[in-house]
């Protein structure tokens, strides 16, 4: 029988820059749309009803000499082609529950202490969702938290939160996402903490948040780790960052490591390229160089650090980031509304979701986040 | 909601990847050529699937209909690929039906099963499937002009042969719904 290798795994060995080889026996389709990526992955995509009557054919294609790993959608058609395999001599792993597996995979990293002088350092851990590029935070300090754009996987949260013995007090989205649902009301309903949304995202929203507006702020723990609210529209009309101990800024959509928010996906890229820009190029500018910038997404594997985070110095974005170096303004223009990515998987469906409006079951929700986020233009 | 005829049900329902496909393979070898399988699944990946199973065999996915939890696929078995040459020799184009849409004359009849026909069909097209034609062909109205349509264009030979040597005036569609780019009506409210 094939082994199972967990979503975590596989986390490890992407952060580890290891090598694997991934038989993807998913449709072509679905694996050219997203899959498992890795520095060092190879790959070989062959949908599982090619080989229902044996594996003999692709046998030399497999390495014998690192691991291989099988996998489809939801587990069974990987472990029934890693039987096969196995069965032909091979030594084969599955990943175990799939791509919905991968998709739900969080990985906590811990960015270091904050600068506190009481005698219980405040934390910055970063969950990074690395089968879909989605980054939430948690602000610790003092047996207090504070979460940022979390995702569905709330127990997660709750669990990282037990473990560490801190009560979650607020709960912020930056945004009203498009690319995956958000977990965050369910965590302030459970948590009785506060959950805070941009009222200008939330004009459609069903139930009761507190208003995020420019400058609100929160205190983390009884000493002075402040989280300071800065509007900075563009993504979405609402779309608003974060400032954490005068040291971390958290730009949501906006500002992503290697590319820029996409401001079309509540369908008004036009009326919004020029706040997204505003953003971009007046308020961050405004801001301590200093700040390490922590994004809501990643796009592409490298632009994970060594440890696994994704974070970097905002001189070093203002230097390097192509989406914040166009000095004219036509050309922006043109960069962010034409030629745009293809939209998020149900991304409508997923707003609205968010919004309140549609209450769709578990099974649905993860059929809705199938594929990558892309919520940013490169 | 019309009922979709099948030769076959397979249920597949509660069975996760790959048994819908591992069963609908083992089935469909008990089918004639041409003939149509009904899959029952609740697996919501077996939809993709499917089609893309079907496309790589030569095995022709028709759609799927969505009841509640249940998705009911329709794939009609692969005839080979014997192609026989066309033996009528009155033939027209696509475009010619496309534009004898609004013509009183002519009648358009397609003779693909009705599971077929059922998902996408030329608006105002009659249904006989061929195997029925037989049967059934006094249903045509002898005076008008008939264009004979299926998939491919070769069971519609087949069925020009059948009419003509009965008295009708028949043409045979080339190349038939397969290549069909205009307007099509269907009687399913498929996802």
């Amino acid at each position: 029988m094939a082994q199972a290798m967990t979503a975590a795994r596989v986390t490890k060995k992407i952060i580890g820059r290891e090598s694997l080889f991934i038989l993807d026996v998913r449709n072509e389709d679905a694996f050219q749309d997203w899959k498992i990526e890795g520095e060092n992955f190879k790959y070989l995509n062959i949908p599982y009803f090619e080989l229902l009557d044996g594996v003999e054919e692709i046998l030399d294609q497999l390495p014998t000499d690192q691991d291989v790993l099988v996998v489809c959608a939801k587990e069974g058609s990987s472990i029934f082609v890693a039987d096969m395999l196995e069965e032909a001599g091979r030594d084969v792993s599955y990943l175990s529950g799939g791509m919905k597996a991968w998709s739900e995979h969080l990985e906590p990293i811990s960015l270091g202490t904050l600068n506190e002088t009481g005698t219980d350092q405040g934390e910055v851990v970063q969950f990074v969702r690395i089968g879909k590029g989605c980054l939430s935070y948690m602000v610790i300090s003092e047996g207090e938290a504070v979460l940022i754009d979390a995702t569905r996987m709330t127990d997660v949260y709750l669990d990282y939160a037990a473990s560490r013995n801190v009560t979650i007090k607020h709960v912020f989205d930056t945004h009203l996402h498009a690319d995956h649902i958000s977990g965050g009301r369910d965590i302030a309903e459970k948590t009785g903490a506060t959950y805070w949304l941009p009222p200008k995202d939330a004009t459609d929203v069903t139930f009761d948040y507190a208003p995020l507006e420019d400058g609100s702020t929160v205190q983390v723990g009884d000493t002075a780790i402040e989280v300071r609210a800065l509007y900075s529209p563009g993504h979405t009309i609402g779309s608003t960052s974060f400032i954490v101990d005068q040291r971390y800024l958290l730009t949501g959509d906006i500002l992503f490591i290697d590319s820029i928010g996409r401001p079309d996906l509540a369908g008004l890229a036009e009326d919004w390229v020029g706040d997204l820009r505003d953003s971009l190029y007046n308020t961050y500018r405004d801001l301590s160089p200093e700040l390490i910038v922590l994004p809501a997404h990643f796009m592409i594997i490298e632009e994970l650090n060594t440890d696994g985070s994704v974070a970097e110095k905002l001189s070093i974005l203002l230097a390097n980031n192509h989406g914040l170096n166009i000095d004219d303004e036509a050309t922006f223009r043109k960069m962010v509304t034409e030629n745009l990515p293809l939209q998020p998987n149900a991304y409508q469906d997923i707003r609205e979701t968010n919004m309140g409006k549609q209450t769709p079951d578990l099974e649905t929700q993860r059929e809705m986040e199938v594929g990558p986020n892309r919520c940013a233009v490169r | 909601m019309t009922m979709i005829k099948s030769d076959i049900v397979l249920d597949a329902k509660g069975l996760a990847c790959p048994m819908p496909i591992v069963r609908t393979k083992k089935t469909i070898k008990t089918l004639e050529p041409g003939q149509v399988i009904e899959v029952q699944a609740t697996d919501k990946g077996s939809t993709a699937d499917l089609r893309a199973w079907a496309n790589s065999t030569g095995n022709h996915y028709l759609g799927t209909i969505e009841e509640g939890e249940v998705l009911r696929h329709y794939v009609r078995k692969s005839t080979g690929d014997v192609t026989e040459p066309a033996a009528f020799a009155q033939t027209v184009n696509n475009a010619t039906v496309e534009a004898a849409r609004q013509d009183d004359s002519i009648t358009v009849l397609d003779v693909r099963e009705q599971a077929e026909y059922a998902f996408a069909h030329v608006p105002g097209a009659i249904n006989i499937p061929l195997g029925e034609l037989e049967t059934r062909h006094a249903e045509l109205d002898s005076n008008q002009t008939i264009y004979v349509i299926c998939w491919t264009g070769s069971r519609s030979d087949m069925a020009c042969r059948q009419l003509s040597d009965k008295g009708y005036t028949v043409h045979n569609v080339v190349s038939g719904m397969q290549e069909w780019a205009s307007e099509t009506t269907t009687l399913v409210s498929a996802k």
